[in-house]
């Protein structure tokens, strides 16, 4: 029957490639960040889409227990592949990346793994890095609390040491300090790395960490006296429910002593407190990594639904038909490609910002290994802002993208609706996005001031060093085609970045109060803070585009994309440019005429730009974003795998539609 | 184990001193915000009933599979029709009762489009033939009209009704795979009738897209007729949701339906086969539509309070940092940033309500005119209905995105209630017109009436100012200082003006280019935002109408005061762009602006609580732990969590086969399923 058409190497969109002016595989290569990384990306892609245990397609239909259970079989097999095949760390990062669904693995591997490797003694990484190796324990990260989240400092867990056996006592004094939240704690791991507050001889130490075991190694139920579960369902069909986020409480449950994390500090046999001299700021280093790693995926995920609604709008076509033509590609409407190709474009500077962030955890890796902590202020200032813009943007760029697939974007079948409810989190996790911009704000207010007396701005933030010129300068552009001029992009990045930094510092300057006032002007510091990192991505992907970059064509495309990129952000945004006097509404007006002309260049490279992300279907899963665009047969197919579809006539039919049909509401038959 | 949540004493109010310090008569408000005495008696009522009713209970939604929910979905609907039965319900009780229900079912469809279409189309004759069934729920009806390649260009639609005088029967076929029904609610598993739309065919000609009653299943067995390939389309965004509804698919190969089920009001085929069209005014055909309009727009702010409600409340109970010296955390609600993305949401809630009742009024107004066949105004009613429709739900789903977030990691749980409310709320967006389509419509009306201005037309309704074009475009802004912003008459000047130039603006391209048709394409952008603009002066201008009225209760209009300023100046600091560019506001007075907006933040701080309680929702409407009238959050957060199915089983389900394997390095050995 119908549906039944498809045929085997139809490409839909077969002319759209035609029209490329690029050479793809080139553009392949550059956004996977070279020929090895490129090889491995496919590699691993491939294994993942031709290997049944990992299809995902029934995913949003099953209940939350079988999708759970699913899930730990795909953790367990990709487990197994990675011992058969010997992949190596970065192969089986891969691997958990293209499988593409949240588990217990990601939080043992992500972060009680490396918080082992950042906080325990050498005996203490000796003595459990080789289980948490072989996975012979599962560890947890268990920081946040139903009362307590960004809140570090505020955690109500104890762990008092009883000098006279020798060890903590964990405990859950209050409702609000259950542990909440944490990954894989609810049903999967033995172990957690429990944050608590220290306290020995009456005195509170603040949190610390502690290794505990929570299940049985040998039947996994949970030990005495500790409390542990889900906490139930999460947004989203699909999405992050495969993960088991968890509660655990304590009741005064014992662990020995050795189990406090004591690189940074020890409590003795006796009870006594005491600090290592190592330096706190090592811990930096692993924070770098993590927020390299969360802008990395931003530009991922972005590019998945970027992917999807730029091949549906090539697809889908309303209105316009004339004289037996057929209706206009809804990509071709500037209303779409006003919403879509700046996201597009906003991928490619994300992706870049992700390589530039890999340079400068190398970097600061190697200033930490020789004491040098010069930059720490500004690189913590300027990962923290990147998490913050990079994640907020793709979530609601996901969301976006699934808008710009009109209805059928509101199916399952689309892929949309769960990509966003799968990454939505990451703009609360690792840092809330709010409360990590006000700490940029705080960093800008602190370098004006520093500034001011003479100390040399250094790395993103330099260009505050050159605050007399940016804030007295006007923009120079007459002409659209000055905005195509790189020096006069970053130079009103710079100045509007420069002048909301310098309105605020001035007024909270003023105040007699500096904290109250910062509490007061917090939208606009929040608002400044932005500026700044927009500014670091602008001038990140400028520096990248006046690089030699190899295939013919790609380094046009990618200027195209950075003009695209900072223009549409100063469109969006012109009531800075234009509040601080730098820029005049004539000169933005020329920004949106020459945005328009650029929407024109990218459109007919639109949907090779996006092959080039490289994204199998699998990885995808969404009838929309189909490589070969065969949208409706597939979407048609899908439907009738829906558990409602499964008999003809409904389930409860009897019970509930036929008395109303019948008008036998209170007959026999009727269970109303 | 879970007795630490046993300790919770009953009465508890967590909130009650944020309700001490309220500065208003709480209870005026409801009565203000329900529309009347009697609306608010009749929503207390319902809303009570259903809250009481163990059948409409909801809280497990999230956590069934999709059958289930389906299931329970039908259920709940044959409960609510005998309870209408029994209890004797008027139609307002009933659509209350419907409403508070909470979750989407066929009855909407049957109630809101079919029954709605029939009216409007259908002949009285027809009408008399159809209704009676209709409105006994003897037969159910789906309005099937978006076919799978074809929504929002209904010209477009390819399934086809040809006209075969030998039998006197239109013969029904979907041609393709792209004519596929597609979307329409009740269709997939529960309807037994459909109003179709398709091309109508006769001695070869199409006379384009009309519509037609097809029964599709059997009234007997419930099994689809012959030739009728009939299905649900699949599970939508979110749990729960908009799953409870089967939306569905359709499809017809050659099925043959009388010739009277073409519905003949505006048009109709001979038995020869002859097509007529009647002389009816087709413009009757709009009051159905600003009723409908009115209906979403209403329904906006009935969403957003919700959201707000959950929100203000969490915030209220939620501390983070600033604990010093033994004293508690700081409240969430107190920090600015909080406030500067929550306050705003809260002042729109109340903007809708308010722009929702001046629409009632405005459906009556039309009505009557319809009635004395006066059309003049209907393009301008058109437009404004359109745009209202456009923004409230755009602004309201991303609102109600932006209260969850607004409740930090808690938001995220199904718990909350929000992720549920967002996705059963979001398809407001496309459904009814697409939001930007809609927009543009509204952008051609500008651009017609300032032609029509410039030929001396005097514009009418929401339009008027565009009569006042010449002194709009030249005069600027008197604000020196903050307080100047809380000037009504400002407040309307700014936004008249920033919206009559911009839609000026467009025009002068639009005019000055060879192809206006292909310069409207190249503006299309920009049109949308002066759309926009026009559109939020129309809800600016309404809530300062109502806010110099006289309005009973205690501080009740003072806070009105309070939330209309504030609504006007967070959509202008957010706007400031459009401001500035058209040279009507300075750098300094959009600074005004934004340090005015401060201050109205903190006149709403004391009040936000009870703000929203005079939203007056059961806390089984608002179905969240966060936003639960006593601030109860935690005990209820933990409570809710044992009940995941995850929670039944301390081992969990799947150890033995694929997590043991792991644990004992046994991946390979027997117990293995991996």
């Amino acid at each position: 029957m119908i549906g039944e058409k498809e045929g085997a190497g139809v490409d839909y969109l077969a002319e759209e490639r035609a029209g490329a002016q690029f050479d793809l595989h080139s553009m392949k290569l550059f956004l996977a960040g070279g020929q090895h990384a490129y090889d491995v990306s496919k590699r691993m892609a491939d294994l993942v889409a031709n290997d049944p245990v990992f299809a995902k397609e029934d995913r949003v239909r099953v209940p939350r227990k079988e999708h759970y259970k699913n899930s730990l079989r795909k953790a367990g097999h990709a487990w197994k592949t990675i011992l058969e095949q010997g992949l190596t760390e970065e192969e089986s990062m891969k691997l958990r990346g293209f499988i593409d669904e949240p588990t217990y693995t990601e939080l043992h591997w992500g972060m009680f793994i490396p918080a082992l490797k950042g906080q325990a003694t050498e005996e203490q990484q000796h003595k459990w890095l080789p289980k948490a190796y072989k996975m012979a324990i599962i560890g947890c990260y268990a920081q946040t609390e139903l009362g307590h989240g960004s809140n570090v400092q505020g955690l109500e867990t104890t762990a008092t040491f009883d000098a006279s056996t020798d060890e903590f006592v964990l405990h859950s004094p209050t409702l609000t300090s259950t542990k909440w939240w944490p990954g894989g704690l609810g049903k999967a791991s033995t172990h957690a790395l429990v944050y608590a507050r220290l306290i020995t001889d009456s005195q509170d130490y603040g949190v610390h960490a502690f290794i505990v075991q929570i299940r049985s190694l040998e039947d996994h139920t949970p030990l005495p006296n500790v409390t542990v579960g889900d906490i139930g369902v999460k947004f989203g069909n699909g999405g992050y429910n495969s993960m088991d986020n968890g509660l655990l409480r304590f009741d005064h449950v014992r662990i020995p002593r050795e189990n406090m994390l004591m690189k940074l500090a020890t409590v003795t046999k006796e009870g006594k407190y005491i600090r290592s001299n190592k330096p706190r700021q090592l811990g930096y280093g692993a924070m770098v990594f993590v927020r390299q790693g969360i802008v990395t995926d931003a530009s991922i995920y972005l590019s998945r639904a970027v992917t999807i609604a730029v091949r549906y709008s090539a697809i889908r076509r309303q209105f316009g038909a004339k004289d037996d033509k057929p209706e206009v590609q809804v990509i071709d409407y500037r209303t779409q490609q006003y919403r879509l190709f700046p996201l597009l474009a906003t991928v490619y500077a994300y992706r870049i910002v992700g390589f530039w962030m890999k340079w400068l955890y190398a970097d600061v890796t190697e200033r930490l290994n020789n004491n040098d902590f010069s930059t720490l202020p500004e690189v913590h200032s300027c990962t923290a802002g990147l998490k913050s813009m990079t994640t907020a943007i793709t979530a609601d760029g996901i969301e976006e993208c699934r808008k710009l697939c009109g209805g059928h974007g509101y199916l399952c079948a689309s892929g949309l609706p769960e990509l966003y409810a799968v990454y939505v989190p990451a703009c609360t996790y690792e840092g809330d996005n709010n409360i990590l911009l006000l700490q940029v704000a705080r960093f800008l207010l602190k370098t004006l001031a520093q500034a001011g007396s003479g100390t040399k701005p250094v790395g993103t933030a330099a260009y505050l060093g050159n605050i007399q010129h940016l804030t007295s300068v006007n923009c120079k552009v007459s002409r659209g085609e000055d905005w195509l001029n790189p020096s006069v992009m970053l130079e009103a990045f710079e100045a509007r970045a420069a002048r909301m930094a310098v309105g605020c510092g001035m007024r909270v300057a003023k105040a007699p109060d500096s904290e109250s006032a910062f509490n007061e002007l917090s939208p606009e510091l929040v608002e400044a803070a932005q500026a700044h990192c927009q500014l670091i991505v602008v001038s990140k992907f400028i520096e990248q585009v006046q690089k030699d970059i190899p295939g013919e064509g790609v380094k046009q495309q990618l200027e195209v994309l950075c003009n695209l990129y900072a223009l549409s952000l100063l469109t969006a945004h012109s009531g800075d440019f234009l509040a601080t006097g730098y820029l005049t509404s004539r000169q933005v007006s020329l920004a949106k005429d020459q945005q328009k002309a650029l929407f024109s260049a990218v459109r007919p490279n639109a949907v090779a730009l996006v092959d080039a992300f490289d994204h199998t279907d699998n990885y995808l899963g969404s009838d929309l974003g189909r490589y070969d665009g065969d949208v409706y047969t597939h979407l048609y197919k899908n439907a009738w795998k829906d558990p409602l579809n499964e008999s003809v006539v409904t389930e409860g039919y009897h019970d509930y539609l036929r008395p109303v049909l019948k008008q036998q509401l209170w007959g026999p038959a009727s269970k109303l």
